[in-house]
C-alpha cells in the first residue's frame, strides 16, 4: 500500500446513481479499504455513452469535456461499470482525435481510469475481502468489462475469499445480456430475446444470485428474471464484495415497509 | 461500359481515394521487388519436424480429415497395396490413371487383373490413380498441379481418389510446395521471376469432399471424392 | 439485389418468430463458436497469424492500385482476360456477352456473395441462360427462391427436414420420387441430380477467395469440391471477384489461407484450395480453353478513401456472423440485403445507401464479439458508431431519438440541474415502485417493460445520500 493514500475519483455512473445507491457506497467501502482516499467529484452526471452511441459526437464532447475536467486533479478514476471506464479509457482519446487541447487531457485522463474490481486487484493489490454470502452465485461478464477493460479473473479472485460463497459458471460466459444501452429500447424484440438467453442460462446454474459489474447488464436481467417469475436475486458484484448484500436484491421490494 | 474505360476510372477511383497519382518508379520498383522475391511470412512452428515425424503427423492430420492412409515398404508394394484397397472396398478393379511417369514406373503388370486406363477422367470412372507435387504435414494437405501429366479432372470426377506418394515428398508447411512449383517452372519455362511458373491449376487438396450445409452434419463425396486414399512409399522409385 | 433492409425491424420479428429458424440458428452458432475456438487453441501462432493477415491486407489496400495492374499483366500473360466493371449492371451485362461469346445454354456456378450483388441469376435467366448453383447450401437456396443468409453456409437458416420437403417437391419431376430423411441421402441425392449439370455446362462462373498478382492466378476455397468441378468441365471459365481480394504473393495469400478456415467453420484447411491460372495449357487434357476476370468495383474504391476503409479487410470468413448474438436472434435474412452480420451492418450502408440500411448499424449491442474474433481485426462495432455519426449528422436518424438525446445531453452538461431533476423523478419512482420493488408497465418505455419489467430506484440518488452522509 503506498505511503499517501491514493486519491481516487469515484465515477458514480449515472445508473448507480439514479437506481442503486448501494452500489456507490459499496464501492466506496471498498476503495477505503484498500487504502485510498475517496472523493465524488459533485459536476458529474453521466460518460456520455447514450450520445457517442447515438451518434451524436458534438454532445457526447461537450459531456466528456465536463468528465475530464472533473476527473483530472485525481491519481486515478474509478467507476463501479466496465462500460463507463471503457468510455472514458477506450473512447475518450479517439473523439478526441487531433484536438490540440483535449486529445493530451482525454489520454491523460483515460490512463488513469479503472473499472473497480480490476482496480482493487491489479492495482491496489487487493487479494481477499472480508465478506460472508450463503450461496451459489453466478456471475455475468459484462461486454465492455470483459473485451474493453480486461475483467474476467479480477471479480472472480475476489468472490472466492467471500465465505460461504460458491461461483457458478454460465455455460455461455462471454455472450452479450442484450441491454446494449439504448439498443435494448430501440430493438425490444432481439433485446428481449437475448436477455431471455441470459436468464435461462443463469437459471441452469442452480445459482440464487446472478452478480455482474454494470448497472444496466444488472437492471435488464434483474428485470427479466423478475418478469419470469424467477427467485435468482441480481446485485451488483460490489455489494457482496463489501458485504453489503443483505439489501433488497434489484427489483425486490424494500423490506418491511 | 466496361473494358478500357472501366479499368482507368476504377484505377483513378481507386488513386483519388489514396490522395495520390500513380506510383512513381522507385515505389513500383519496390512492391515488385517484395512480388519477385516472395518470402514466406510466419509459418507454423508445428511442421518443423524430422522427416519420420513430419510423416506421421501428415498421416494424423490427413486421417483427422477422412483421408485413410496406407504406408507400404517399397515402388513395387504399390500395385497390391491399390488392388487391395479395391477389393476392400468392392470397387472394381479398373483405374483411371494420370499419364505421370513417375506412376508407370511402378510394376502394375504384378496385377494383370487390374484394368488401367491412362488419361483425364470420364464420366463413368470410378477410381482415379495419382501422384501429387507434395503432401504438407501441416494439415494432411496433398498439391496436385494440372499437367499433362495430371488432368485435374482425376482430382474430382471419380467418387474414389488414390493418391501415391513417395514418403520424401511430404514436406512441412505449404510454401514448400509454392518454392518448389517455382524451382519446376524455372526448369520448364525459365521465366519463374516474373510468375509464369504456375501450372493451369493447383489444387491443395485435404482430405475427400465434405459438406456440413445441411444442419452442420458433415456428409463425405458432396460433389467430388468421397474417398480420398494416400498411398505413402517408403522408399524412392529406382 | 433489392434490398428490404428498410423494414429490418419487421423482418427480424419474423424471424424471431420463426420456430424452424430458431432451431437452426441456435444448433448453427454454437456448434461454429466452439469450433473457431479449438481451432484457435491448436495453433499457438493463431493471433499473431491474425496480426500478419491484416497487415497483408493493410498494405494492399494501401497499394491496390499496382497490385490490380500487376494482377492483370500476369492473367494476360497467362493468355486470360481481366474486365474492369464499375457497377454489378456493367459486370453482369459483361459476364452475359461472356457466356454469348461461349454460346452458353447452361451455367454452372460456385458460391459467390457478389453474384448476389448483381442479382446474376435472374439476370442470366431473362436473358436465357440457365444458372446452375452447385455448392449445396446455395443449391438449396436456388430451388426454394431464397437467398443466402450466411455467406459461407447459405441454407443456414432450414433444417433437415425443410430440405427434405423441398428436394421431395423439386426432384419429383427428374424422377425421384421417394421422400428422403438423412443428411447422407439428401447430400447424395443432391450429388446425382447436379453431376449431369456440370457434365453438361457450358460455362463456369466461380468466386474468387484471393487474386494473386505474382502470378495472376484465382483462389478459391470450397469444402465440396464444387468450384472444381465448376470450373474444370465447362469451355470457359469466370472468375468474379471485387478489387480487394487481391493480394501480392502466394505467400501471403497462405497466410491469409491459415486463418480463414479456422475462424470460419474452425476447421485446420477447408477440404480444397484451388488456385487457377490462365486457360488450359498445350498438352493438358482437360480445363477450360478461356479464362477471364471479371473485377467488380461496386462502390469499393470510393470506400478506400472513406473512414470504412478497414472493413475492405475482410475475408469473408463469417465468424462474425457465427458469433454475433443479434445474427444469432434474427437470422441473416433480416438484414435485407446481401452481407449480414456485423460485417453486413457495415458494408451494406456503404454500398446500398444508409438511408436504405439505417438500422444494420443500430441494431447492435456493441457487445465487440466480431472485433473480438475477425481473423483480420476489423474495428466492426467502431465502424458501426461511425455509421452512427452519419447518421445523426445527416438527420435520418429518428426526430424523437434525436430530441430525446439532445434534451438528455443538455442535461447532463448542468450537473446542479440534472442533480434537482432526476432527483425528483427517481424520488417519485422510488415512491411508487418501493412496494413491488419493479414496474411491469411504465409510460414511454413499453420498449423496455415490453420483454422485462423495470426494477424500481432505491429511492433517493446516490449523489444525494452521499451529501448528507459525508455532511453528518
Amino acid at each position: 500500500m503506498p505511503a499517501t493514500p491514493r486519491r481516487v475519483g469515484l465515477f458514480v455512473t449515472c445508473l448507480v446513481d439514479l437506481f442503486r445507491p448501494t452500489v456507490g457506497f459499496a464501492a466506496v467501502k471498498l476503495l477505503e479499504r484498500a487504502g485510498c482516499a475517496v472523493t465524488v467529484p459533485a459536476a458529474q452526471t453521466c460518460c456520455g455513452q447514450p450520445a457517442y452511441n447515438a451518434g451524436d459526437r458534438a454532445d457526447t464532447r461537450a459531456i466528456a469535456e465536463g468528465v475530464i475536467a472533473a476527473f483530472e486533479p485525481f491519481d486515478a478514476t474509478v467507476a463501479p461499470s466496465g462500460s463507463c471506464a471503457g468510455m472514458i479509457r477506450r473512447h475518450y482519446p479517439a473523439l478526441f482525435a487531433g484536438d490540440p487541447v483535449w486529445e493530451e487531457r482525454a489520454k491523460r485522463l483515460a490512463e488513469k481510469t479503472f473499472e473497480l474490481v480490476s482496480f482493487l486487484v491489479d492495482e491496489c493489490g487487493v487479494a481477499s475481502v472480508d465478506a460472508r454470502h450463503e450461496g451459489r452465485v453466478a456471475y455475468h461478464d459484462s461486454c465492455s468489462s470483459l473485451r474493453e477493460m480486461g475483467v474476467r479473473a479480477q471479480p472472480r479472485q475476489l468472490l472466492a475469499t467471500v465465505e460461504g460463497l460458491e461461483l457458478a459458471e454460465l455455460s455461455a460466459r462471454d455472450v452479450c445480456c442484450g441491454f446494449g444501452g439504448t439498443f435494448c429500447v430501440k430493438y425490444p424484440d432481439i433485446s428481449g430475446r437475448m436477455v431471455a438467453d441470459k436468464a435461462k442460462d443463469i437459471a441452469a446454474t442452480g445459482a440464487g444470485t446472478v452478480l455482474a459489474g454494470d448497472m444496466g447488464c444488472l437492471l435488464n436481467i434483474a428485470g427479466r428474471l423478475s418478469r419470469e417469475g424467477s427467485a435468482v436475486r441480481a446485485r451488483h458484484v460490489a455489494e457482496v464484495l463489501a458485504g453489503m448484500g443483505g439489501r433488497p436484491a434489484i427489483g425486490e421490494p424494500a423490506k418491511g415497509r | 461500359m466496361s473494358g478500357a474505360g472501366g479499368r482507368e476510372a476504377i484505377l483513378g477511383s481507386i488513386r483519388r481515394s489514396l490522395g495520390r497519382g500513380p506510383l512513381d518508379e522507385a515505389a513500383r520498383a519496390t512492391l515488385d521487388a517484395r512480388i519477385a522475391d516472395p518470402r514466406p511470412n510466419l509459418v507454423p512452428a508445428r511442421s518443423d519436424l524430422p522427416q519420420a515425424e513430419r510423416v506421421a503427423l501428415f498421416t494424423e492430420m490427413a486421417e483427422k480429415v477422412f483421408a485413410t492412409v496406407d504406408r507400404v515398404a517399397g515402388p513395387e508394394a504399390v500395385p497390391g497395396a491399390v488392388a487391395d484397397y479395391l477389393a476392400q472396398h468392392n470397387l472394381p478393379p479398373a483405374l483411371a490413371m494420370a499419364p505421370d511417369a513417375a506412376l508407370d514406373a511402378y510394376p502394375w503388370a504384378d496385377k494383370p487383373l487390374l484394368a488401367i486406363r491412362r488419361g483425364r477422367a470420364e464420366e463413368a470412372d470410378r477410381v482415379a490413380v495419382t501422384g501429387a507435387v507434395m503432401g504438407f504435414a501441416e494439415t494432411g494437405t496433398l498439391m496436385m498441379a494440372s499437367g499433362p501429366e495430371h488432368p485435374s479432372t482425376l482430382n474430382f470426377l471419380p467418387e474414389t481418389h488414390i493418391v501415391v506418394l513417395p514418403a520424401e515428398r511430404i514436406g512441412g508447411a505449404y510454401e514448400e510446395g509454392w518454392a518448389r512449383l517455382r524451382e519446376q517452372g524455372a526448369g520448364e519455362a525459365g521465366d519463374a521471376d516474373d510468375g509464369g511458373f504456375m501450372p493451369r491449376t493447383v489444387n491443395l487438396v485435404t482430405g475427400p469432399s465434405r459438406t456440413a450445409d445441411i444442419e452442420q452434419t458433415i456428409a463425405l463425396g458432396a460433389h467430388g471424392p468421397r474417398r480420398l486414399h494416400i498411398v505413402i512409399v517408403e522408399e524412392e522409385a529406382p | 439485389m433489392d434490398a428490404t433492409s428498410r423494414t429490418f425491424v419487421a423482418n427480424a420479428r419474423a424471424g424471431l418468430r420463426d420456430a424452424a429458424l430458431q432451431t437452426s440458428l441456435a444448433r448453427f452458432q454454437g456448434g461454429f463458436q466452439v469450433k473457431r475456438a479449438e481451432a484457435a487453441e491448436r495453433l499457438p501462432e493463431f493471433e499473431a497469424l491474425r496480426d500478419e493477415a491484416r497487415a497483408i491486407k493493410d498494405h494492399v489496400l494501401a497499394h491496390l492500385d499496382h497490385y490490380l495492374e500487376r494482377f492483370e499483366e500476369r492473367v494476360r500473360a497467362s493468355g486470360g482476360t481481366v474486365h474492369w466493371c464499375e457497377t454489378p449492371e456493367q459486370a453482369r451485362e459483361r459476364i452475359l456477352a461472356l457466356c454469348r461469346e461461349a454460346d452458353a445454354k447452361t451455367v454452372t456456378k460456385s458460391k459467390s456473395m457478389i453474384a448476389e450483388e448483381m442479382a446474376l441469376n435472374p439476370f442470366l435467366e431473362e436473358h436465357g441462360i440457365e444458372p446452375v448453383e452447385t455448392d449445396l447450401g446455395e443449391y438449396v437456396v436456388q430451388l426454394a427462391d431464397e437467398r443466402p443468409s450466411h455467406i459461407i453456409a447459405p441454407a443456414v437458416h432450414k433444417t433437415r427436414d425443410q430440405v427434405a420437403d423441398l428436394f421431395h417437391e423439386k426432384h419429383t419431376p427428374l424422377g425421384r420420387t421417394r421422400r428422403l430423411e438423412r443428411v447422407e441421402e439428401l447430400v447424395e441425392e443432391a450429388r446425382e441430380v447436379l453431376r449431369p449439370r456440370y457434365l453438361a455446362a457450358d460455362v463456369g462462373i466461380t468466386g474468387a477467395n484471393f487474386l494473386i498478382a505474382e502470378t495472376g492466378s484465382s483462389a478459391v476455397v470450397t469444402n465440396e469440391g464444387n468450384a472444381d468441378l465448376t470450373q474444370i468441365l465447362p469451355r470457359m471459365h469466370i472468375v468474379i471477384a471485387t478489387l480487394e481480394k487481391v493480394v501480392p504473393t502466394l505467400e501471403d495469400a497462405t497466410t491469409i489461407m491459415r486463418v480463414l478456415a479456422r475462424s470460419a467453420t474452425g476447421q485446420e484447411f477447408s477440404t480444397y484450395t484451388t488456385v487457377s491460372t490462365g486457360p488450359r495449357r498445350p498438352g493438358d487434357a482437360d480445363g477450360p480453353e478461356a479464362y477471364h476476370v471479371v473485377l467488380l468495383d461496386n462502390g469499393r474504391s470510393r470506400m478506400l478513401g472513406s473512414e470504412f476503409r478497414e472493413v475492405l479487410r475482410c475475408i469473408k470468413c463469417g465468424a462474425c456472423m457465427n458469433h454475433c448474438p443479434v445474427y444469432g436472434a434474427v437470422g441473416g435474412h433480416a438484414y435485407g440485403w446481401v452481407y449480414p452480420g456485423p460485417v453486413g451492418a457495415v458494408l451494406t450502408p456503404n454500398l446500398i445507401g444508409l438511408e436504405e440500411a439505417r438500422h444494420l448499424p443500430n441494431a447492435s449491442s456493441f457487445c465487440g464479439r466480431c472485433e473480438e474474433v475477425c481473423p483480420v481485426r476489423i474495428p466492426l462495432p467502431g465502424l458501426m458508431r461511425k455509421l452512427r455519426e452519419q447518421e445523426f449528422a445527416q438527420g435520418l436518424a429518428p426526430a424523437a431519438v434525436r430530441r430525446g438525446i439532445g434534451a438528455w445531453a443538455w442535461l447532463a452538461r448542468r450537473p446542479a440541474l440534472y442533480r434537482c431533476l432526476t432527483g425528483i423523478g427517481i424520488g417519485m419512482m422510488g415512491a411508487l415502485g418501493r412496494r413491488r420493488g419493479r414496474f411491469v408497465r411504465l409510460p414511454l418505455a413499453g420498449g423496455w417493460t415490453g420483454a422485462r419489467d423495470m426494477p424500481a430506484p432505491e429511492g433517493a440518488t446516490f449523489h444525494a445520500l452521499w451529501r448528507k452522509e459525508r455532511k453528518a
